[in-house]
């Protein structure tokens, strides 16, 4: 018995913890700042950095469980050589000594014979700044990380337009935004930053408006949902446009100041010059000022330019403002919403209100901050006018093969609102906006033993800078940047295995990947990959010779490497969060982080990059020996400290110089790793009020980002609505030009490469496959990770795949009944759930749950290998053939995005069986864990409890 | 039989929004990692890495979709955790005492010494709130981090409950529900914080805020853009206009 008189006394003050070690999360993209609790050596607890601008002291799921990561079963151990066949897994341990001289016996053969012959692709890889760096010193062309398979779309429309995109390169003014659009988001990307946003927006009452095919997540909470059948939200931009455009409700002062808007385009149908700018002498783009009727360089002219009419040119040609013919363009009665709404499935009535609506919210609302700043033309401005609608947009619009230009439809109705970096609208993050020409271009320029001259990855600016032989074959193993994809500028990682296998256009020695599982969840059909990968020559040699492998865990792809050289956990680690990478900076500041081993590792694994190191140094490589030729670089920290990309520009931008006060530029600090980690494991430095906004045109910040060392001289961004590289492209494909592209290519050119965002449909219909059928990544699982991790796995163990009502009435479907789904590729069978708040054509599942039997230390029967599937088997890395003998790619023509989200399905019934005996088809051999099988049973922490 | 208190000098509890909540199980986890090394035994997990996984959890989130007549189907996110009832049934009806209400703050807690892992309270508990662990056969349930909320080796600011600290997107508010001024009873009070299964007669002290009307339409409001005709003299007439106006 018990009352309140005699209680049992609590200890409620119980101790935490030894030490608090402030790191860097790595659970997925996001970055967020995070207490380590260390007690006893081990990690106790983990939690978000309250001081860290990412995460502000939260954390989602997946950081939560980073301990289940930390001591996952799945763990690699030691480097390992195949001794099996590829596909087995079964390994050999081997020393690192032997280990790294396998690997330069490979690498330095490749180098000295055809460095092209290398093939160094990274996945999830958070340190693109140095493996792309060690690539171009090696001297192979073939390099990229994962972004043409992610959200190059996204990027390049972003990067090409205005000088920046979503994500790393901004974010909503969460502070200030009075009307929210969130296009195409399931819970990634970036996780934390948006749950914090829209908890702002909730606490305003701001309305929030979800365009997704399925209701889930963000779009759960969103005021208003806008079920958009997928592939077709450009189109439904596009009509958002007409109506804004027929009710006079564009910022026509923006336009003028901040964009091309008055640029006049070359009028000379089947002329050289057609759709490009007309130009003055030296080159400057011509406008017409409509007060005096003259000629003159558009950055002069400024807002006087006339926005429309014809002009004749002094040389007699006709040309027009890019305004009329944008104008012109999208009064079309093609974009009007009740034309447009039979193939978006938006009904014409919610797209003329939300039309009228943000109308409404961008210059009715309007904010005003009394904050003086001068323009890059010297005028003084005493306040900053905002118009209050934002955007948010992701991977569900850009993995389309028309992502390009519905990423570039989007930006283009975010620059008529007069909405980008303007108080309430859309803010760039440093160093961004960037225009395209403060790019580079790529590099591919390789020789035996020599490095590259420039970096691999760019931004062309027409058909010169196309990575093409004279004949016109591309000149990377992924073709990018050749007339398949000409703007590919994240590279094609899909693409390496299939073309190396089909030596298309050339055959390789060595495939290198790191962190990305290209057997399994990041491969469009896995099934023909694993086949690629295992598939031999007459001889008995494998077709694809040699493949090494880094990563931290028994994934499905360690079973295809021949060489693995095993990572370190996120927690024993180096890493910087570099702005020459992928930064996490804010709207408001600055910002840059480091890794750094909160523990130290218990097997033989060492970190990646100190491995690539490691290598270039064994390797001779230009920056990774001194001039005696001893390694220049102890490991990744000491590189971090030390290595300077050019004088004073390092990989982070904190505690520079001898005293250790400059920021940006500065002399190299040994100490500097040490400072990161004194300083909670991050740097950051804010941006002078009157710096804040109209970053692109503020001379303020423009100033402040050369002092800062983001580019050498003011880069001002003059917004792109009409994209004449794109033009460029379409003058080559009639035939102009040194450079044109083939025949086979030359119509989908001319009609993908509009320098007006256009519309074309996504997939074509077929009436044998009247469905959609996309995934959405989880809040609580990344990529394959998850299934390792005891926590989240009983969170999403298994995915079934969710059917709209009406498709279940149709098929007979019912929860728990099992279905086939089939594609013209190829059919799975998969258990089924009914759902209603989702787009009644499209089927979706969450991503990469299916696992292969026998990867990441899971038991037989684990349900991610029974009843987990993966949608990846109903797509092909290539469209249907055209009986042309070509190999059309499954993806953006612009630029190579891989297009997942283009899936068309059928749906039917499978057998009667209860859904306990079924298991998900197709089923994949089993392969030998190299690290065994988790225990049992697991009660972490209990040490400490009680 | 066990007693509640008469009364309790503060009713400590949380307060749930279901307006904002993703349903991205932060909370679920950041508690299981709490706890797992905090108050009482640790938070076990059976057949961790086999083919029927089940562990120990002290919050949980359910999604349910809902229908509504004159509108699109939606998603609620629910999460789930032991709601510190006034009147707990949990406490009343368990056999050793280990089962009891505190007197300070009202949270409800399992005293594991006493516990026999009778699994009586979890039967008795309409929300499905404790967890009976396997591995310690002792009751588990939210203790309101007790072990973290007047904890002295924290930070003053870190003396919250786990999952209210981590929340992403701030859903979840931790308070004195017994003072009307506090901050969280005046989110129930200007929110219409409802309590779950009323009927039931537990007297929750935690409380939901339930999501507001979605698809409101009604906010457009009259604006020029809401009048579809194009201006007068067509898009080129309105653009001279407009023109003429910015000088």
């Amino acid at each position: 018995m018990s009352d309140g008189a005699s209680q049992p006394s609590v200890d409620t003050s119980p101790k935490v913890s030894d030490e608090i070690r402030k790191t860097t999360c790595y659970m997925c993209a996001c970055r967020c700042g995070i207490d380590v609790h260390m007690r006893d050596g081990k990690i106790r607890y983990i939690e978000g950095n309250r001081d860290h601008p990412i995460n502000r002291g939260v954390l989602c799921a997946k950081g939560s469980a980073g301990i289940m990561q930390h001591y996952a079963p799945s763990r690699l151990q030691n480097p390992l050589v195949r001794v099996g066949e590829r596909g087995e897994g079964k390994f050999k341990a081997i020393s690192w000594e032997d280990a790294l001289e396998k690997a330069i016996a490979w690498l330095a053969t490749v180098r000295a014979r055809d460095p092209k012959k290398l093939a160094f692709f990274t996945g999830r890889d958070q340190s693109q700044s140095l493996t792309s760096w060690w690539a171009q010193q090696y001297g192979t062309p073939n390099y990229a990380a994962h972004g043409g398979f992610c959200s190059v779309n996204m990027a390049a429309a972003g990067i090409y337009t205005m000088g920046g995109s979503f994500w790393e390169f901004g974010q909503p003014d969460w502070d200030r935004t009075k009307m929210f659009m969130i296009f195409g988001v399931a819970e990634d990307h970036d996780s934390n930053p948006i749950k914090l946003g829209l908890s702002k927006l909730k606490e305003r009452g701001v309305k929030i408006v979800g365009v997704n095919p399925v209701r889930t997540g963000y779009n759960a909470i969103a005021d208003e949902w806008v079920p958009v059948t997928p592939g077709t939200d450009g189109l439904f931009v596009l009509s958002l446009v007409h109506e804004l455009l027929k009710a006079g409700t564009i910022d026509l002062d923006y336009l003028l100041r901040y964009t091309n808007a008055g640029w006049l385009v070359i009028e000379d149908e089947g002329g050289e010059d057609h759709g490009l700018f007309a130009h003055d002498v030296i080159g400057k783009p011509l406008a017409m000022n409509r007060k005096t009727n003259e000629l003159a360089p558009a950055d002069t002219v400024r807002r006087d330019a006339a926005l429309r009419g014809q002009v004749t040119l002094d040389d007699g040609r006709k040309a027009r403002p890019v305004f009329e013919l944008l104008a012109e363009k999208y009064s079309d009665p093609q974009y009007a919403p009740s034309a447009t709404a039979s193939q978006t499935g938006i009904a014409a009535e919610q797209t003329e209100r939300l039309a009228a609506e943000l109308a409404r919210v961008a210059f009715e609302e309007e904010i005003i901050i009394n904050q003086p700043w001068t323009d890059m033309t010297g005028e003084r401005h005493e306040t900053m006018v905002g118009r209050p609608v934002s955007f948010h947009a992701m991977r569900g619009i850009s993995a389309h093969s028309n992502g390009f230009q519905t990423c570039r439809a989007l930006h283009l109705l975010q620059i008529l609102l007069g909405s980008i970096e303007c108080p309430g609208g859309f803010r760039f993050k440093p160093p961004y906006p960037k225009p395209s020409e403060a790019h580079p271009t790529p590099n591919a320029d390789f020789s035996p033993n020599q490095s590259l001259p420039g970096p691999h990855l760019g931004y062309p600016r027409g058909p010169e800078d196309l990575l093409i032989e004279d004949d016109g074959s591309p000149q990377r193993i992924d073709k990018a940047f050749s007339w398949d994809n000409p703007m590919s500028v994240h590279g094609l990682m899909h693409t390496v295995i299939s073309n190396a296998y089909h030596g298309d256009p050339y055959p390789i020695e060595v495939l290198f990947l790191y962190m990305a599982n290209m057997s399994w969840n990041s491969s469009m059909d896995p099934k023909g990959m694993m086949e690629m990968l295992t598939a031999k020559n007459d001889d008995g040699s494998y077709v694809i010779p040699k493949i090494i492998y880094s990563d931290a865990y028994s994934s499905e792809m360690v079973a295809y490497a021949d060489l693995i050289l095993p990572d370190t956990t996120y927690l024993e680690r180096h890493d910087c969060i570099s702005m020459l990478d992928r930064p996490i900076c804010e709207p408001t500041a600055a910002a840059d982080s480091i890794r750094w081993p909160v523990v130290e590792p218990d097997r033989d694994v060492r970190g990646f990059q100190s491995v690539l190191l490691d290598l270039g140094a064994r390797l001779g490589l230009d920056g990774m020996v001194d001039k005696s030729g001893d390694p220049a670089f102890a490991d990744y920290a000491d590189y971090i400290a030390r290595h300077e990309r050019k004088p004073g520009i390092g990989p982070l931008a904190g505690f520079r110089g001898e005293d250790k006060s400059e920021r940006g530029r500065g002399t190299p600090n040994p100490e500097q790793v040490q400072d990161y980690i004194d300083n909670g494991g991050f740097w950051i430095e804010h941006i002078p009020d009157d710096a804040l906004f109209f970053k692109h045109a503020n001379a303020g910040y423009q100033a402040w980002a050369v002092s800062m060392g983001f580019y050498d001289k003011p880069s001002p961004v003059t917004f792109q609505l009409y994209l004449e590289p794109m033009a460029k492209f379409q003058r080559a494909a009639e035939g102009f030009g040194e450079q044109v592209p083939p025949q086979h290519l030359r119509q989908q050119i001319l009609d993908a490469f509009d320098p007006l965002p256009i519309w074309y449909p996504s997939s074509e219909v077929d009436p044998e496959y009247p469905l959609h059928a996309i995934t959405q990544r989880p809040a609580a699982m990344y990529h394959s990770w998850g299934g390792q991790n005891a926590w989240l796995r009983q969170i999403h163990g298994r995915n079934p795949l969710y059917v709209p009502g009406k498709v279940c009435d149709e098929a007979g479907l019912k929860d728990g009944d099992w279905a086939w789904v089939i594609s013209r590729h190829g059919r799975i069978k998969v258990p089924v759930m009914r759902m209603e708040a989702v787009n009644d054509k499209t089927l979706w599942t969450w991503n990469a749950i299916g696992k292969r039997k026998g990867a990441w230390a899971l038991k037989p029967g684990a349900p991610e290998t029974t009843k987990g599937f993966l949608l990846n088997h109903l797509i092909s890395d290539l469209l249907p053939s055209r009986g042309d003998g070509m190999r059309w790619s499954n993806s953006d023509p612009i630029t190579g995005q891989g297009a997942w989200y283009d899936l068309r399905v059928r749906i039917e019934k499978a057998g009667d069986e209860s859904s306990e005996n079924q298991e998900s088809e197709p089923t994949t051999e089993p392969q030998t864990s190299p690290v065994g099988e988790g225990p049992g049973d697991v009660a972490y922490g209990k040490e400490w409890s009680k | 039989m066990t007693s509640l208190p008469a009364q309790t000098q503060r009713k400590l509890g949380l307060v749930i929004d279901l307006d904002t909540c993703v349903g991205c199980h932060a909370c679920v986890v950041n508690c299981k990692e709490w706890n797992t090394g905090g108050y009482g035994a640790s938070l076990s997990d059976q057949d961790a890495y086999g083919a029927g996984p089940t562990g120990t959890w002290l919050n949980r989130v359910h999604s349910y979709e809902i229908s509504p007549p004159d509108g699109p189907a939606q998603i609620v996110h629910f999460p789930r955790s032991c709601l510190h009832c006034e009147d707990a049934p949990c406490v009343t009806v368990c056999p050793t005492g280990a089962s009891y209400k505190r007197v300070d703050d009202g949270i409800v807690l399992v005293n594991e010494d006493w516990c026999i892992g009778c699994g009586l309270c979890a039967w008795s508990c309409p929300y499905g709130a404790r967890e009976l662990d396997a591995a310690a056969g002792v009751m588990k349930k939210c203790t309101l981090c007790v072990d973290r909320i007047y904890n002295e080796n924290l930070p003053e600011i870190d003396r919250e409950p786990a999952c209210v600290r981590t929340c992403p997107s701030r859903a979840r508010h931790f308070g004195d529900l017994g003072d009307p001024d506090s901050h969280v009873s005046r989110l129930v009070a200007s929110r219409g914080g409802m309590d779950l299964m009323a009927e039931q007669g537990t007297k929750p002290v935690n409380k939901y805020l339930p999501p507001r009307a979605k698809q409101k339409t009604e906010q457009t409001g009259t604006t020029r853009t809401t009048n579809h005709e194009p201006p007068a003299g067509g898009f080129l007439g309105w653009l001279d206009n407009a023109l003429e106006k910015l000088g």
